[in-house]
C-alpha cells in the first residue's frame, strides 16, 4: 500500500503549564476522509494548528507527502498542498464570496481574471452560486462554513482539513454539505475532518480515530469506534460504558 | 570614565524626573490594561493640564501643589466625559478606529492649545524652585524631591483603591475579562471611562509636580509622552509595577546619556531604545499579551 | 479597465485648469491639494488596501525632500535624477522600516507607534546634521530651467504634479485587479485565513511599504523642488503625516480617488479656516483632527462611501439573500 498522505507520529504540545496534546500519532491515507472525533478540548484543533504550520509541537514529527513539515510557515504548507478550514469562520468580511474565494484561487492562478473565474466554479461546486455577488459579511453560518470550505479548495490542495465544517449546520443543511465532501474526496483530494456531528461521521469517514485529553484512546471503522467503550466512557464519563451495558441486558 | 562625583548625582537625579516620567506611564498602561488601546492623546493632555496648572498660578495665584488639588477632579472628569462621549461612541469598537481617533484628539488638542496661547514658552517663577536639599555628594532640587515623593504615594492611593474599592474591584474585573464583567452586570462603559478619567487624573498631577521646574508650550507634553510610551512598553503594556521601575530606568539611563551625549542626542537615545524594546521585546520585563 | 472613463474625465478637467486661469493663489492651492494627494495615495496604499496604518509617513516624505535636495546642493546632481534618487531613497527607508517592524510582526497600534517613532527620529537627525543642514535646513539654488526642474511659471510645475498624481492614481488601480492587490486586501481582512491560503503575508505587507513609501517620497521630492527649501519640521514634522493619512480617510480609505478628493477637501477647509482667521498658527490642524474624529465616527468610508451608498440607494442591487440555502441550487 502507498504511504499515507499525512503522518502525525507522537506530536506533544505544551502550552505553558498546560499539555493540550499528550503524544498524538494518526496517519491520513490518500485519497480518503479520516475522523478525528472526541470531546470538547480534547486537542483536535491544536493538531489543526500543528499540522498547517500556525503551531509547532513542543515534540514529535509531522510527515506530509514523504517530508518533515515541522516548522514551516502556514503559507507555505498551503502551497505545498495543504489546505484548512478555520473552526470559527474567518470569511474575508468586506469582500464579496467571490472575492473571497478568488484569493483561494490566487494560489494557483496569477492572473486576476482566471481566478475570478474559478472561484465562480468551486462557489457552484459547493452551493454557493447564486450568492457568488453578496458580500461574505451577510452570510448565514451555514452559507460561511462553505465559503470556508470553497476558499480552502480554490487552492487545488491534495490535503483538506476541515475543522468542525458542520457545527451549527441544522440536520437539512448537514445533509445538504455531506455529497459536497465526498465529491471532494472522489476528486483525489484527501480529507481530514475534526467533527462533533456523528450522523456524518458515520457517512462520511472511512477511518476515525479518537482523541480525548489530548491523547489518542481508539482508532478504527466508524462502525467499530461506535461500539469501542472507551470512546463511550470520553464522550458520557467514566463508568457509562458499564452502566449502558448494564442497562442493555437488563432491558 | 566620568568620576563618581558626576555618576552619583546623575543617577539621583534621573530617579527623580524618572518618577514623574513612571506617573505619566502609570496613567497610559492603565488605560492599556483595561481599555487595551493606546491612548495616542496621552502628550497633549499632558499638555494641556500643564496649560492648566500655568493659568492656575498666573491667574487664580495657586501654587501648583496646591493647584493639583483642584485639577486633578476636573481631569479625571475630562477624561471620564472624552471616553465615554467621544472615543468610545466614535470607534464603534473597532480598534483601527481608536487609533484614529485617539490621534484625531491629540491633533484637535495640541493645535488648540496652540493656536489659544502661540508657540512661547513660558514657566512660572516659584520661590523654592531653586531651593536644594543635599544627598550624599548630590544636590536635588526640592521640587524633584517633592515630586518623587508625591509619585510613590500617588502610586500607593491607585493600588489601595484597585485593591480594595468595588470600583477598583470592577476595573480589575473589566481588565481581565470584559465579557464575564459586563454579564455579571458591570458597566463597562462606565468603567472605561472611570479608569480613562485615572489616568488623566495622573497626567493632572503630573503637571503640577512638573510645572516648578519645567516650562509649558504647546509641545511640552510630547516629549514627556514619548517617554512614557518607551517606560510603558519596556515596562510591559498593562503592567503597574513594570511602569514604575521602567519610569525610573528610564530616568536614569536619560540622565546617564545626557551626560554621555548632550541633550538633543539625548532624545535620540530615548527614541532607539524605544525602537529596540518594540522590535525585541514587545512584551517588556512583566507585559501582558501585545 | 475599469474606471478610465471616470479617471479621463478628471485628469482631463484638472489639466485645462491653468489654461482657464492664471491665477497664482488657484494653482498654488492646487499644487498643494495634489501634493498631499500624491502623499495621501502613498498612505492609503498601505493603510487603506494593506490595513496597516502608519502614523511616520514623514518618514518617506522627508526622505524624498531631502535627498532630492541634497544630492542638488552638495554634490551637483542634476535635479531630476535627484528627484528619481530621492525615490528611490525613500523606499529604501520604507524597506527597512517595514522590514524591521513587519518580521518582528509589529500591527496595529504598536505599528502606528514605531512608524511615529521612526520619523521623529530622523526628524531630530535632520535637525542637528550638518549634511541635512541642521536647524537651518537646506536651500536649493535659484535656477530657472526646465533641466534643472524648476520653472518660470506655476504651470509646468502644476502639470508635473498632476501627472504624479494620475499615475498614482493609475498604479493603484492596476494594483486592485492584481494578484498582489487581491492579497494585500486579504492581509487587511484576515491575516491568518490569508496564511491559511497560500499568502506570505510578510512579504506582501513589505511590498506594499516599499511602493506606499515611494509614492509618498515622490510627494517630498516635488515639495522640494518646487518650494526650494527643506528643513527638519518639514520634511519629517508631524504635519504631513497627519495630511497623509487625514486625506484618504476623509476621501474614503482604501479607494482610488479617496486620497484626491479627501486632499481637495482637507485643503479646502484649511483655506476657508485661514480666511476666517488670518493665518494664526495650529488653527487649521485643530480643524483635521476635529474632521478626523467625525469622520471616523460619522462616516468612516469617507466621502467615497457616502457617494457608494447615495448610488446604492438609487439603484437597489441584488445584495439580499435568497430565502432558501438548499442545496441543488446554483
Amino acid at each position: 500500500m502507498a504511504e499515507p498522505l499525512l503522518q502525525v507520529d507522537d506530536v506533544s504540545m505544551r502550552f505553558g503549564g498546560l499539555l493540550a496534546v499528550d503524544g498524538a500519532s494518526f496517519t491520513a491515507e490518500t485519497g480518503r476522509i479520516t475522523a478525528l472525533i472526541g470531546p470538547n478540548g480534547a486537542g483536535k484543533s491544536t493538531l489543526f494548528a500543528i499540522i498547517s504550520g500556525f503551531l509547532q509541537p513542543s515534540t514529535g514529527r509531522v510527515t506530509y507527502d514523504g517530508a518533515d513539515i515541522v516548522g514551516a510557515p502556514p503559507h507555505r504548507l498551503a502551497r505545498r498542498g495543504i489546505a484548512r478550514t478555520f473552526q470559527i469562520t474567518q470569511p474575508f468580511a468586506g469582500l464579496t464570496v467571490r472575492e473571497n474565494i478568488a484569493v483561494g484561487a490566487h494560489l494557483k492562478r496569477p492572473a486576476r481574471a482566471d481566478a475570478l473565474a474559478a472561484a465562480a466554479d468551486v462557489a457552484r461546486a459547493v452551493g454557493l452560486g447564486e450568492l457568488i455577488d453578496h458580500p461574505s459579511a451577510n452570510l448565514t453560518v451555514a452559507g460561511r462554513k462553505r465559503l470556508e470550505l470553497a476558499r480552502a479548495l480554490a487552492t487545488e490542495p491534495r490535503l483538506l482539513l476541515l475543522d468542525e465544517v458542520l457545527a451549527g449546520l441544522n440536520p437539512t443543511e448537514v445533509r445538504g454539505m455531506v455529497p459536497v465532501i465526498r465529491a471532494v474526496r472522489d476528486r483525489g483530494i484527501t480529507v481530514v475532518m475534526i467533527e462533533h456531528v456523528m450522523e456524518a461521521v458515520m457517512s462520511l469517514a472511512e477511518h476515525v480515530f479518537v482523541l480525548a485529553e489530548g491523547r489518542m484512546i481508539a482508532e478504527g471503522s466508524p462502525q467499530a469506534i461506535a461500539q469501542n467503550p472507551r470512546v463511550v466512557e470520553a464522550y458520557l464519563g467514566h463508568g457509562a460504558a458499564t452502566r449502558m451495558m448494564a442497562g442493555v441486558s437488563d432491558a | 570614565m566620568l568620576s563618581p562625583l558626576l555618576i552619583i548625582p546623575a543617577v539621583l537625579n534621573g530617579l527623580m524626573a524618572g518618577a514623574v516620567y513612571a506617573l505619566v506611564a502609570l496613567g497610559l498602561t492603565l488605560i492599556y490594561g483595561v481599555l487595551h488601546i493606546i491612548n495616542f492623546a496621552h502628550g497633549a493632555l499632558l499638555t494641556a493640564a500643564m496649560f492648566a496648572a500655568f493659568f492656575a498660578y498666573h491667574l487664580l495665584g495657586l501654587d501648583p501643589y496646591l493647584a493639583a488639588v483642584g485639577l486633578t477632579p476636573l481631569f479625571f472628569l475630562l477624561g471620564y466625559a472624552l471616553q465615554r462621549f467621544v472615543i468610545g461612541p466614535a470607534a464603534h469598537g473597532e480598534d483601527r478606529n481608536i487609533l484614529l481617533v485617539t490621534l484625531g484628539l491629540a491633533v484637535v488638542i495640541e493645535n488648540a492649545l496652540l493656536y489659544a496661547f502661540r508657540a512661547d514658552t513660558r514657566t512660572i517663577n516659584l520661590p523654592y524652585a531653586f531651593d536644594v536639599v543635599a544627598i550624599g555628594p548630590a544636590f536635588v532640587a526640592v521640587p524633584r524631591l517633592v515630586a518623587f515623593g508625591a509619585v510613590i504615594v500617588v502610586a500607593l492611593a491607585l493600588w489601595l483603591l484597585m485593591r480594595w474599592t468595588d470600583t477598583g474591584k470592577a476595573i480589575r474585573a473589566v481588565a481581565k475579562e470584559k465579557l464575564g464583567a459586563e454579564l455579571s452586570g458591570i458597566d463597562v462603559a462606565h468603567i472605561y471611562a472611570v479608569t480613562f478619567g485615572l489616568g488623566t487624573a495622573c497626567l493632572a498631577i503630573a503637571a503640577c509636580l512638573l510645572i516648578p521646574t519645567y516650562y509649558v508650550n504647546p509641545s511640552a507634553g510630547n516629549s514627556f509622552v514619548l517617554i512614557a510610551f518607551t517606560t510603558v512598553v519596556l515596562g510591559g503594556m498593562g503592567s503597574v509595577p513594570g511602569a514604575l521601575i521602567g519610569g525610573f530606568f528610564v530616568g536614569v539611563v536619560e540622565s546617564l546619556s545626557g551626560l554621555y551625549l548632550g541633550e538633543s542626542l539625548g532624545q535620540i537615545g530615548i527614541f532607539v531604545m524605544f525602537i529596540l524594546v518594540l522590535l525585541f521585546r514587545p512584551n517588556g520585563l512583566f507585559g501582558a499579551r501585545a | 479597465m475599469r474606471g478610465l472613463g471616470i479617471f479621463l474625465i478628471v485628469m482631463a478637467a484638472l489639466a485645462i485648469v491653468p489654461l482657464l486661469t492664471a491665477s497664482n493663489v488657484v494653482l498654488n492651492f492646487l499644487v498643494m491639494a495634489l501634493l498631499i494627494a500624491l502623499a495621501g495615495q502613498g498612505w492609503n496604499l498601505l493603510g487603506g488596501y494593506g490595513g496597516q496604518y502608519s502614523f511616520g509617513h514623514a518618514a518617506f516624505f522627508g526622505t524624498g525632500a531631502y535627498v532630492t535636495a541634497v544630492l542638488q546642493v552638495r554634490y551637483g546632481v542634476n535635479a531630476w535624477l535627484a528627484f528619481g534618487v530621492g525615490i528611490a531613497g525613500g523606499a529604501i527607508v520604507g524597506a527597512v522600516i517595514g522590514a524591521l517592524s513587519f518580521r518582528s510582526g509589529l500591527k496595529g497600534s504598536y505599528f502606528a507607534l514605531i512608524t511615529l517613532a521612526f520619523a521623529e527620529v530622523l526628524r531630530i537627525l535632520a535637525s542637528v546634521a550638518p549634511l541635512t543642514g541642521a536647524g537651518v535646513g537646506t536651500l536649493i539654488a535659484l535656477d530657472l530651467r526646465p533641466a534643472a526642474f524648476q520653472f518660470q511659471s506655476r504651470a509646468p510645475f502644476y502639470w508635473i504634479i498632476l501627472a504624479l498624481v494620475g499615475a498614482s492614481l493609475v498604479l493603484v488601480r492596476l494594483i486592485e485587479d492584481s494578484r498582489f492587490g487581491a492579497y494585500l486586501i486579504a492581509v487587511r481582512e484576515n491575516e491568518d485565513a490569508a496564511k491559511a491560503l497560500g499568502v506570505n503575508t510578510i512579504t506582501i505587507k513589505l511590498g506594499a511599504m516599499i511602493l506606499s513609501a515611494a509614492i509618498t517620497a515622490a510627494a517630498g521630492g516635488f515639495y522640494a523642488q518646487y518650494f526650494l527649501f527643506v528643513d527638519a519640521g518639514i520634511a519629517y514634522g508631524p504635519w504631513i503625516s497627519i495630511d497623509a493619512l487625514l486625506a484618504p480617510i476623509v476621501g474614503g480609505i482604501g479607494t482610488v480617488f479617496g486620497p484626491l478628493l479627501g486632499a481637495l477637501v482637507i485643503k479646502s477647509l484649511g483655506e476657508l479656516t485661514k480666511l476666517v482667521t488670518a493665518d494664526a498658527p495650529g488653527l487649521d490642524l485643530a480643524l483635521y483632527g476635529c474632521i478626523l474624529v467625525l469622520v471616523i465616527a460619522f462616516a468612516p468610508r469617507g466621502i467615497v462611501g457616502i457617494l457608494t451608498d447615495i448610488k446604492r440607494c438609487l439603484h437597489p442591487a441584488k445584495t439580499e439573500p435568497p430565502a432558501s440555502l438548499e442545496p441543488g441550487h446554483g
